[in-house]
């Protein structure tokens, strides 16, 4: 008796599963799936392995990253670049995002606008926007020899990359909270109010709790793309210690393939696991690539 | 009263904000029209720099357009299939598949051009051509096309609406293109600007991937700011806004209809 | 058009979490004939009618149209009509591309493909709105068109999902009666889903009552509200009222409140009867008890009446007397109106 039980069981749970895998829609994701393994998959086991080679008697790519100091450092300093610049992005484009997602005013839609368009700009292009800011001949180099006497230059500085990695950041902060701000409870703030609470308590009690999982996978987002941002450094020069560029000098003026993949996948390692940990503390949220 | 003292505080910090984001990009304008902008404006307004570009970059461009059209009809080929099926599996692993797909936008774009090039680099003609490049841009913009795409299909009840279309007589075939397509129409209008937009400016994986043969706009543009004079840097990101600009104002316009629809 | 006789033989559907939607279900719906399947939710008529419609598949046994066996073809090639409960409507098309849909995937030339939609559109009253888009249509009119669409190329079998669930009530009853003309002008075998009591009997030719996957009651309206199988079928449809039967005597069973007339030999130990068959009489009764509330329906007028059994009992009265709470009401009824259940 059970045993037939357990047969007409095992057969629903078997029909159920060719209901749930749906041979048609398993075809429809082959073209995407060669794609991904033939040209994502397979080269990034490629990169790993390469990695661990050994060269010149020197240890593997892996062992020359890790003890060296110069690359080290470089990575320490990425990490430190792009902290700072995720918690200024998620600073400036929280207060600018909540505004604009919760006032209405004329022109707001413009505003909203002008500020979304740099999401597209290319890092190359966001480079030469600090040069054209913060460069010899720049606004502040201008304005400094006006005021002081002397040319304000920092485009070509750790500085400058900071001001390019806050610029392309800034939008997709902007968007992510204006999203995230219209799908918050309004009744909660309201509900607030009436117990008394007044607007800082609000934004405190109520506001950035609401935020907070938009604000942790929007930031390291924010993290990531400063982590491996190569266009902006690599017009502002390529003397700056920053993983990317170190990368790219390794791979093309020293041709030392082992180390240039052994730093791309430390340095992409360590963005996958910022990225896992946002999504391990929010399993949820609408963020803007 | 606190909130307009409030309200005027922060309407100045986001308009500081904005003057951020669009007063070098106004320079840039600017400075592409000038005849010397060491002299500034009163040295007077022309178009030579942009003709000098135009001499020296406009294959980029071309081969740029070229790119990001081709890429766009790549990604919907493989796109929209993959998203209907994602979003009618909906199961752990049309989920991690997902991720996977998000994968190569979250890597930092010189490893994943470096790992392309290290193990196709050695195909010769096929290193050589433009198609090179586009395979890494497939890879860096097909979440672009897909993410949209799967929301717009999960919004229209389309597993109801294809049931309908069976229960006409439609095979699996004729439901995808009579029924999910037409119906996912704004999302893969949305995903196709974007990746359009996106293809024309990457520049992270396209640096490593090109060939003095292949070089793309963003390509010339890094050369033009390493290499020319200010305003033929300025003049050359001028032509490049100009390509881009309309893109992303029929984007937004494309995602403001996406939002209301959701909210009808 | 004549229908086709269906016949469901030993199905059965569990889902994926084990648990089982429909029991071993064996069904015959006649030719011509509305079957309404009428359950709560969760009672597996959804799942039976999916099983009828080829959109699941039973894990046991098999669905036949007729004398062929349909259970492996998927829906597309079952030549049923299906109305959804939300339409589904394409959005993309406007009313008359929806309702061409079927005859275009059938390779129906385009004059006859229009002569056919001329005529449906007719048929369902909205010749006027060939051209507009689904989203410019109101509701009754949306389940017109998705009517229409399903009756186009002219199925087998049609099959309705709670069809008229969408609408508010006063539109729900209009076209209740519509939908009911036409499917008997039609005489197209038909199975529709619903949980509304009323729209089973009045569109039902017979009603299949489905409790937990299994089957409560098939039988004709009549049948299941005059002789319901179990209390849950009698629950179900209609409102009920429940005698604990304390003893026997000659002519009658001793209830609370009274004594009521019972000829039949035995003691069931629990008689029931409908709210609209006991009546409120002047004098002596059978039952006896104190009024706590009237409500007025219009029609009729809903008492509860306390007579020292666990619930009140309900009385629909359509005499318009008004009782003041507390009043001492007699209550009669016919021996017919009074019966047991086994449950």
């Amino acid at each position: 008796m059970s045993s037939t039980v357990l047969k007409a069981q095992d057969a629903g749970a078997r029909g159920s599963l060719i209901g749930r895998l749906r041979p048609t829609a398993a075809w429809a994701l082959a073209p995407a799936a060669a794609v991904l393994a033939a040209f994502w998959l397979l080269p990034l086991a490629h990169l790993m392995l390469l990695g661990g080679q050994q060269r010149d008697g020197a240890g593997s790519g892996y062992w020359q990253v890790l003890s060296s100091p110069q690359y080290l450092g470089s990575l320490a300093q990425t990490c430190v670049l792009a902290a700072v610049v995720t918690f200024a992005a998620l600073l400036v484009g929280g207060i600018t995002g909540v505004f604009l997602a919760r006032q209405r005013f004329f022109g707001r839609s413009t505003l909203v606008a002008l500020l979304t368009f740099p999401l597209a700009f290319p890092g190359v292009v966001v480079g030469f926007l600090v040069i054209l800011l913060a460069g010899r001949q720049g606004l502040f180099a201008m304005l400094g020899l006006k005021l002081a006497g002397e040319r304000w230059v920092f485009a070509y500085s750790l500085a400058g990359l900071f001001l390019g990695y806050l610029y392309f950041s800034i939008p997709r902060v902007i968007l992510t909270i204006m999203a995230a701000c219209e799908s918050l409870d309004r009744s909660l703030e309201e509900a607030a109010h009436s117990l008394g609470a007044g607007h800082w308590r609000v934004v405190c009690d109520v506001i950035i709790p609401g935020l907070a999982p938009a604000l942790v996978s929007c930031g390291a987002i924010c993290f990531a793309t400063s982590m491996g941002a190569f266009g902006t450094a690599f017009t502002l020069g390529t003397q700056l210690n920053v993983t990317p560029v170190a990368i790219y000098n390794v791979f093309t003026n020293y041709a030392n393939f082992t180390v240039a993949a052994a730093l791309s996948v430390v340095l992409g390692a360590l963005t996958s696991a910022v990225l896992l940990l946002a999504r391990r503390m929010v399993k949820q949220s609408r963020t803007v690539l | 009263m606190k909130r307009p003292s409030l309200f005027i505080a922060q309407l100045l910090f986001t308009l500081l904000v904005c003057a951020f984001m669009l007063v070098p990009v106004l320079m840039s304008l600017l400075a592409g029209l000038t005849r010397n902008y060491f002299q500034g404006v009163s040295s007077g307004l022309t178009v030579d720099w942009i003709a000098q570009v135009w001499q020296a970059y406009s294959p980029t461009v071309w081969l740029s357009l070229q790119l990001a059209l081709a890429c766009a009809v790549c990604v919907c080929v493989i796109g929209v299939p993959a998203a209907y099926a994602l979003v009618r599996m909906n199961n752990r692993f049309s989920r991690a598949f997902e991720e996977l797909m998000v994968l190569p936008v979250a890597m930092p774009g010189l490893a994943s051009a470096l790992a392309l090039l290290l193990t196709y680099g050695q195909f010769g003609s096929f290193r050589s051509s433009w198609l090179f490049i586009l395979v890494g841009h497939v890879l860096f913009t097909l979440p672009f096309l897909v993410r949209p795409v799967m929301a717009v299909m999960q919004r229209q009840h389309l597993p109801t609406l294809e049931e309908a279309a069976a229960s006409l007589g439609a095979g699996p075939l004729r439901r995808f293109f009579s029924v999910v397509v037409p119906n996912c129409r704004a999302g893969i209008l949305a995903g196709v600007l974007m990746v359009v937009t996106l293809s024309l400016g990457e520049f992270n994986l396209t640096w490593m991937l090109h060939t003095p043969m292949t070089k793309t706009l963003p390509v010339g543009l890094a050369d033009s700011y390493a290499s020319a004079r200010l305003e033929v840097a300025s003049a050359y990101t001028l032509i490049f806004l100009l390509m881009i600009v309309p893109l992303l104002v029929a984007l937004q316009a494309i995602s403001a209809r996406l939002s209301r629809g959701e909210q009808r | 058009m004549t229908g086709i006789p269906l016949r469901l033989i030993g199905c059965r559907k569990a889902f994926a979490d084990g648990t089982v939607a429909v029991h071993d279900l064996n069904l015959t719906i006649e030719a011509g004939e509305t079957l309404a399947i009428l359950g709560p939710s969760g009672c597996g008529k959804t799942t039976t009618l999916r099983m009828i419609a080829g959109l699941e598949r039973p894990d046991v046994g098999q669905v036949l149209f007729g004398d062929q066996d349909v259970t492996r073809l998927p829906i597309e090639r079952r030549d049923v009509g299906m109305v959804f409960q939300s339409y589904a409507l394409f959005p993309n098309l406007s009313v008359e591309g929806n309702i061409v849909y079927g005859l275009k995937v059938r390779g129906m030339a385009v004059a006859e493909r229009n002569k056919r939609c001329a005529e449906l559109l007719e048929l369902v009253g909205l010749q006027e709105h060939a051209k507009r888009g689904i989203h410019e249509l109101s509701g009754g009119q949306r389940q017109r068109v998705a009517l229409a669409r399903a009756l186009a190329p002219r199925p087998k079998v049609l099959l309705l999902d709670e069809p008229l669930a969408a609408l508010d009530a006063q539109l729900r009853e209009r076209l209740r009666s519509e939908l009911d003309q036409l499917l008997r002008s039609l005489g197209i075998t038909s199975v529709f889903v619903t949980h509304d009591q009323g729209e089973a009997m009045a569109l039902g030719d017979r009603i299949l009552v489905m409790q937990q996957g299994r089957i409560a009651q098939l039988g004709t309206p009549r049948e299941i509200y005059q002789q319901p199988a179990n209390p849950f079928v009698a629950g179900f449809v209609g409102n009920l009222n429940a005698f604990p039967v304390a003893g026997r005597t000659v002519n009658g069973l001793k209830v609370s409140g009274g004594e009521l007339p019972w000829i039949e030999a035995g003691e069931p130990s629990t008689v029931y009867c409908r709210p609209e068959h006991l009546r409120v009489v002047k004098g002596e009764g059978h039952l006896h008890g104190r009024l706590l509330g009237q409500f007025f329906q219009g029609a009729q007028s809903r008492l509860l009446i306390e007579v020292g059994a666990a619930q009140p009992l309900l009385v629909d009265s359509a005499d318009d007397v008004i009782h003041a709470p507390g009043d001492l009401i007699a209550l009669s009824i016919e021996p017919q109106a009074l019966f047991a259940l086994h449950p």
